[in-house]
């Protein structure tokens, strides 16, 4: 048989000998000719330690800090470099069981047997200067420093927030965080996280196969220096917190107070509070737990998290809404025959004009201006007088978001006309229908922070300012615009000069005056009491005043849950908390009141009558 | 006619000494790929490098018991056993376990076979047996579809698993049918196809087709050995190219390159048409319609990939040949190799010391990407022994193919050299980024049981048939 094609072979020979030289050559481009490869394998080898800065530091108005860094640091391990060593001495050091000692190690080898992972999280600086004598003893443990919060008093929990590790969704959603990482949550520290966090440096290394440090790359040229937080002056009294926070315990609710001059949050405090060193380091993710399973909700913020119809502190913004609308006249006045039509009243003189029934709390007097309003004949419907009358208090803050810095505010509820339309049909409501608005009760609610905006607009005779939690910046960059404008309300300031007589009369006036318990000595405070119903259980007990009268410095809004009305406990509560603030302490004259806040044990006088029950 | 040889004095000493220097070069090197401080014993059955071992002696065994068996049995029952082979091909579709989005794999307890590298001797074996019996008639196309059909089935079930790699493999089986007689414009236009249809993608068509006409020019002045000629059949394309493009540019404004250039060729062409008819320039003439006809299918290429496909799927496509960077797929396996490789240098930097590997940047370094290893810490120096040996390795086969008596065993040779061959440079050349990046093993290194069984089972069939070449007059 003849192989007719046996010449073909040199082809294949050919083919094979010039595609070998072919991977030679570029082969010989690569490994030989280019060095660009060499550098780039270098690029691979070389350790990123990432420098964390401290977070910026956090002042209340008077410069007091609140808010500062401690030292804590993690114990990494690199297990391909540990040795034999004495165990239960390293455990002994660190404070912990030889179990867990074991755990730890085995989870660090599966991560990696080379590169370092996280022994032990936040060990605190006591713990590690113990530990620190000893760590030679113990190669393939290094030790990285980072910062722990540490707060100058236990106050302020809900306004500072608190700050934990991050998660997977938040690295996902920003790719600055890495694992590890610490992230603000709540309060200041997440309203503020871009400021608080600072820049994390670089500091790179040269590491052999080994993973061992060979050195620093380039001298540290490339190395850059993590740059520490922004401090931040907050407007908080941190005394007048702290003292607000004393009158609150063993009682649920909240008082906030702003200085309506710009809109700067005083006090914010809900109770009950907790102390924020609860939530940082080793112990946080335990005590979480048990905070969240408080049935007092600690860590619910009651302050703009929790919604309550307003009650009689409405009334003085139903006549100044009567007054501008010019359905009534400051001289108008109507009688109380101990209430009008189903809703009840007290015992007081009667007819009263607009201030006596401010003074006195009349529900007959706000009824009946609550229907002038309604059937104002200036508008065809009920639905565009209840509209207008909506969009008054919308002009106040209510019914929408303030827009502070909180990210979880609530924002209340002024439902629509067409909410009474679903119910009722479209026209087949009337005033009377929805008369418990005039006296705040019924389908509104408004959160403390929005009756303490309210107040502090009535402080100002006609308009506001968003109440924010941050006066100005350590780096000098000003706070956010939006908390520069001014909000009208679209009231004229001379309506406004009656109500406040009103609510002077309120607390300083004669006979029938349903607030003296708020008075305080040498100080013009004008207030309004209010009782918000509560279907739970006990109705809640609540004040807005403002002071001093002419010059107001303070706006604030009382809640204590449970308590009944509002001069029984939020009066003086306000009180307090306005000579405290005005006056810098408490004068003899208030210590019987003081004391009487003090004593008082709302929890357990609850707690009580539940087991009684 | 059947004389007695003692196989053992017989078989090629030297292939075989070749095959067990890579496969032992192999085995250190996927311990230094996978090289785990925790586990520093090489024969640690646990890690990859003490599982290769236990691989290596069972391909002993296996070569043993392959040249055991009396030559005749690969000769009757090369169609049995490619008959098994595709069965599997097929039965793995359907209860193979799933890979990486691939059914390649039996899985058997902890035993995983991966039926397509069998597959490859199995498709030498057939295609050996149907040539022996047909192969005087391979220039008739009666005769030639049968072979392709033998070679396309089983790259037509790989392509369903789908595994690209064994797919093209299967392909490499044409350099068979050409040597045993298929023509070879045919082979070298399948050839030139598929190299131009990536040069097409990867090169802008201009450069390309210029680059074209320099090689038509040097391959009709290797052929006809007259400069003159060539250059001025060059001259005349340049004259003719030239005065297009001052044309376009001044006049016309709207021919674009490409066009200028194939409205050249056939200008020029007609100039050489004349000259063709007039010596009877056959070898010209060839030329000249390989060019014009690589220039028109550069651009029906181009055009096809531009306008038919949508651009995801454009983008797919090239990622999947890594012809474009994808930092996170096949462009950075592409990218992490080539560094590898590049980093170690002339010398290398050292066994055990490469730092691309030792902290995985590689991805399937013991396996596709086991050449990393070897350029990182061998260098260049090792490069070229490795290529060297492979060099050595493939004309030593071609050697011993050549020097069969049966036609049987030159043409099994062939298709052993054939797919060795295409393994090698596939596997080397995508490595270094001289080839899309596919996947399939490096014979005798790469880490896997089915690969190394597979080879090893290819490559002692023929060491077998050759040992008892004087044995039988076929």
């Amino acid at each position: 048989m003849k192989d007719l094609f046996a010449t073909r072979k040199y082809f294949i020979i050919v083919m094979i000998v010039i595609s070998s030289v072919a991977l030679l050559v570029r082969l010989f481009i690569i490994q030989v000719v280019e060095d660009t490869y060499r550098l780039s394998a270098e690029n691979n080898v070389l350790r990123y330690v990432t420098q964390y800065p401290a977070r910026g530091l956090i002042f209340d108005r008077n410069g007091k800090l609140i808010v500062f860094n401690q030292a804590a640091y993690d114990l990494m391990v690199i297990p391909s470099q540990t040795t034999k060593m004495d165990t239960s001495l390293f455990c002994d050091a660190l404070e912990i069981t030889t179990g867990f000692f074991r755990d730890r190690m085995k989870a660090a080898r599966s991560y990696s047997g080379r590169a370092p992972s996280i022994f032990l999280k936040q060990i605190s600086a006591e713990s590690y200067a113990r530990f620190q004598e000893k760590i030679f003893m113990f190669p393939g443990f290094y030790v990285q420093a980072r910062t722990l919060r540490k707060y100058s008093r236990p106050v302020g929990a809900h306004i500072l927030g608190y700050v934990s590790e991050v998660d997977e969704a938040q690295i996902k959603k920003d790719p600055y965080y890495k694992a590890g990482d610490y992230i603000g949550k709540l309060g200041i520290e997440e309203a503020y996280e871009k400021e608080l966090r600072g820049t994390k440096g670089v500091k790179i290394f040269l590491v052999d196969v080994y993973s061992r440090v060979k050195g620093s790359y380039a001298e540290g040229i490339m190395d850059t220096l993590a740059v520490q937080g922004t401090d931040i002056i907050s407007g908080i009294d941190l005394d007048l917190q702290e003292y607000g926070e004393r009158l609150m315990e063993h009682k649920t609710g909240s008082i906030v107070a702003i200085d309506p001059s710009t809109g700067e949050i005083l006090t914010l405090v809900s109770s009950p509070c907790y102390d924020p060193e609860l939530l940082v380091g080793r112990v946080r993710s335990e005590n979480f737990i048990k905070l969240s399973a408080d049935t007092l909700l600690p860590l619910f913020n009651r302050a703009f998290m929790a919604s309550y119809p307003p009650g009689s502190t409405f009334k003085p913004v139903n006549g100044l809404i009567a007054l501008q609308e010019n359905v009534i006249i400051p001289s108008t006045k109507f009688g109380c025959s101990k209430g009008y039509l189903f809703v009840g009243c007290h015992t007081h003189a009667s007819p009263l004009d607009l201030k006596g029934a401010v003074m006195n709390s009349c529900n007959a007097y706000f009824c009946q201006t609550y229907r002038k309003i309604l059937e104002n004949p200036a508008y065809s419907t009920i639905s565009e007088a209840y509209e207008k009358w909506r969009s008054y208090l919308t002009q106040f803050g209510f019914g929408k978001k303030l827009e502070t810095e909180f990210v979880n505010e609530l924002s209340g509820l002024i439902p629509p006309s067409t909410y009474f339309d679903r119910y009722h049909g479209v026209n087949r409501w009337k005033a009377l229908t929805v008369i418990s608005l005039a006296i705040g009760q019924g389908e509104i609610g408004t959160t403390p922070l929005q009756m303490a905006n309210m107040t502090a607009a009535i402080a100002n005779r006609g308009y506001y300012y968003t109440p924010h939690i941050v006066k100005s910046l350590g780096n000098g960059s000003g706070i956010d615009q939006r908390f520069t404008i001014k909000h009208e309300i679209g009231i004229d300031s001379a309506n406004f000069e009656e109500i406040i007589l009103g609510m002077e009369a309120a607390v300083n006036g004669g006979a029938g005056a349903t607030a003296r318990i708020a008075a305080v000595q040498d100080i013009i405070v004008c207030g309004k009491t209010g009782t918000a119903q509560n279907p739970h259980g006990d109705d809640h007990s609540v004040f807005i005043a403002f002071a001093p009268k002419d010059d107001p410095k303070i706006a604030i809004a009382v809640y204590v849950e449970n308590s009944g009305f509002g001069a029984t406990y939020a009066a003086p509560v306000a009180s307090l908390m306005i000579e405290k603030y005005l006056k810098g302490n408490i004068s003899t004259a208030s210590r019987w009141k003081e004391q009487r806040i003090l004593d008082l044990n709302l929890i357990e006088r609850r707690a009580r009558s539940e087991t009684q029950r | 006619m059947r004389r007695s040889v003692n196989i053992w004095t017989r078989i090629d000493k030297l292939t075989i000494i070749i095959f067990s220097v890579m496969v032992i070069m192999g085995w250190f090197n996927i311990y230094a790929a996978v090289y785990n401080e925790e586990h520093k014993e090489i024969l640690d059955f646990s890690q990859r490098y003490g599982k290769q071992f236990i691989w290596i002696l069972a391909s002993f065994i296996l070569a043993i018991i392959v040249v055991i068996i009396d030559t005749r049995f690969y000769l009757f029952f090369s169609w049995a056993v490619y008959g098994v082979l595709i069965f599997l091909l097929i039965l793995v579709l359907f209860i193979g376990k799933e890979v990486n989005g691939a059914r390649s794999w039996f899985e058997f307890g902890s035993l995983s076979l991966q039926p397509s590298e069998f597959a490859k001797f199995a498709t030498a074996l057939a295609l050996a047996s149907y040539l022996n019996d047909h192969r005087q008639e391979l220039t008739k196309l009666r005769s030639i579809l049968p072979a392709v059909g033998i070679i396309l089935l089983p790259a037509l079930l790989t392509s369903r698993q789908p595994d690209m790699g064994s797919t093209i493999v299967f392909f490499s089986f044409f350099i068979v049918l050409f040597r045993e007689g298929m023509s070879p414009y045919v082979f070298v236009s399948g050839l030139l196809a598929i190299i131009l249809f990536f040069l097409t993608l990867l090169i802008d068509n201009v450069i390309l087709e210029t680059g074209l006409v320099v090689v038509a020019f040097f391959l009709t002045w290797f052929v006809t050995k007259k400069i003159r000629l060539s250059l001025s059949g060059i001259g005349i394309i340049l004259l003719t190219g030239g005065l297009l493009f001052l044309l376009d540019h001044f006049v016309l404004e709207s021919l674009g390159y490409e066009n200028i250039i194939i409205v050249t060729l056939i200008l020029a062409g007609l100039t050489f048409t004349y000259y063709i008819y007039q010596k009877k320039a056959f070898g010209i003439l060839v030329i000249y319609l390989f060019l014009i006809g690589s220039v028109l299918y550069i651009n029906t290429v181009d055009m096809a990939f531009n306008t038919l496909l949508k651009p995801h799927q454009r983008e797919r496509v090239e990622i999947m040949l890594g012809f474009k960077s994808d930092p996170h797929g096949t462009g950075y396996n592409l990218n992490q190799s080539l560094i590898s490789v590049g980093s170690g240098g002339f010398g290398g930097k050292g066994y055990l010391q490469g730092t691309q590997t030792k902290f995985k940047f590689v991805p399937a370094q013991s396996t596709d990407f086991i050449f990393c290893t070897v350029g990182e810490e061998w260098g260049f120096i090792g490069s070229l022994v490795i290529v060297g040996l492979y060099l050595f390795l493939f004309l030593r086969l071609i050697k011993l193919a050549e020097r069969q008596r049966s036609v049987f065993s030159r043409i099994y040779g062939y298709g052993v050299v054939s797919v060795l061959f295409t393994h090698f440079f596939i596997n080397i050349g995508m490595t270094i980024g001289l080839v899309p990046v596919i996947g399939i093993p490096l014979p005798f290194f790469s880490y896997g049981g089915s690969s190394l069984w597979g080879f090893t089972i290819l490559l002692f069939i023929f060491l077998r048939l050759d040992a008892s070449r004087t044995e039988y007059l076929i």
